[in-house]
């Protein structure tokens, strides 16, 4: 399976952010998003990961982007990583059917049944306009989005 | 991965500027590993003497360490009283020998009188977030140049990607002195 490439449609998701929210890629039309798989809560790369791109929220919405993590985690054990780690931005849980949209995106690992670690920039009309799998191992970093991001506002980098 | 920005007359650093390597870390005043990284710096410095700069940029997970951004807001008030070295130093071998918790302003405190500094015009320095947006600068910079964590050490502009030890360094610092 390879991960969705730029130029396709982003495929429509629904899935609950907290016990009694859900967060649809619908509800972004209009603004950019970027989708990061990872995972699992708890696993000390996913933790740098998250933790880095927490930091970078300012500058996110600065750029008028909105952020999901999304794992194969349920709620309540997102909503304790989020606590725990100060995450100030949604983390969703594709946890039933579980893998759901990973799958959808081409970014499920079978034998382990976790999501990749995997980044999609998605623009306002629900197309991907840049992806990347990453080493389930390393920590993405987030220079990749931001050059995303500048190649789409024409700034070139 | 390259390092953006480059290295400029804004940077801390220390060496010579036409020193053959420049050693750049992106550090964060409370990170454990960054402590433990502070005297292999210093010991590399030694081992390459004039042939090596090196240079430390902030790049504090403030929402992690709460006390990494006061900590660097510390040694850059610090750098204007003309003692940013020190006071970096200072800051990771009290965490090292208190804890990483143990950061905050009575830390600051008793590095200040340590040191002899204005401990006045640094806690308001402090209090006003003055050196904040060069931290930020710092930390955006890290994130361009593709850190990921810290410590993450570029040399001449390239990112190192061993452990922060004497052996990795000192090789990888050899084979830059040889390209």
């Amino acid at each position: 399976m390879s991960i969705l490439a730029p130029g396709t449609k982003a495929p429509e998701f629904s899935l609950p952010s907290t016990p009694d929210q859900r967060v649809s890629l619908s509800d972004f039309r209009g603004s950019l998003v970027v989708l990061a798989f990872y995972p699992a809560d708890w696993s000390p790369v996913c933790g740098d990961q998250m933790a880095l791109y927490n930091e970078m929220l300012g500058e996110f919405r600065k750029q008028k982007v909105q952020l999901l993590g999304i794992s194969v985690d349920g709620v309540w054990c997102h909503a304790a990583f989020a606590s725990d780690r100060k995450l100030h931005f949604p983390l969703l849980a594709d946890f039933e059917p579980k893998g759901a949209v990973a799958k959808s995106y081409g970014a499920y690992r079978e034998p382990e049944g976790l999501s990749e670690r995997a980044l999609f920039l998605i623009d306002s009309e629900g197309v991907v306009r840049w992806s990347y799998l990453s080493p389930i191992g390393v920590n993405p970093g987030a220079d990749g989005i931001f050059d995303a991001l500048d190649a789409l506002s024409g700034k070139g980098g | 991965m390259a390092l953006r920005p480059p290295v400029s007359e804004h940077d801390h650093a220390a060496g010579p500027t036409d020193a053959r390597l420049t050693l750049v870390e992106y550090g964060d005043y409370q990170c454990p590993h960054c402590a433990a990284a502070d005297p292999v710096v210093r010991s590399v410095q030694k081992a390459f003497g004039n042939e090596l700069r090196f240079v430390f940029r902030n790049f504090p997970l403030a929402e992690m360490h709460p006390a990494a951004e006061p900590a660097a807001e510390f040694a850059e008030g610090a750098a204007v009283q003309g003692k940013f070295w020190e006071a970096h130093d200072a800051i990771f071998a009290y965490s090292r020998r208190h804890g990483p918790p143990s950061l905050g302003p009575d830390a600051f405190a008793s590095i200040a009188t340590a040191l002899k500094l204005d401990a006045q015009k640094l806690e308001a320095d402090v209090a006003s977030h003055h050196y904040l947006e060069r931290i930020k600068n710092d930390f955006n910079g890290g994130v361009r140049s593709g850190v990921n964590g810290t410590p993450s050490f570029f040399i001449n502009g390239k990112r190192f990607d061993g452990p922060a030890t004497v052996e990795a360094l000192t090789e990888a610092l050899r084979d830059a002195l040889s390209e």
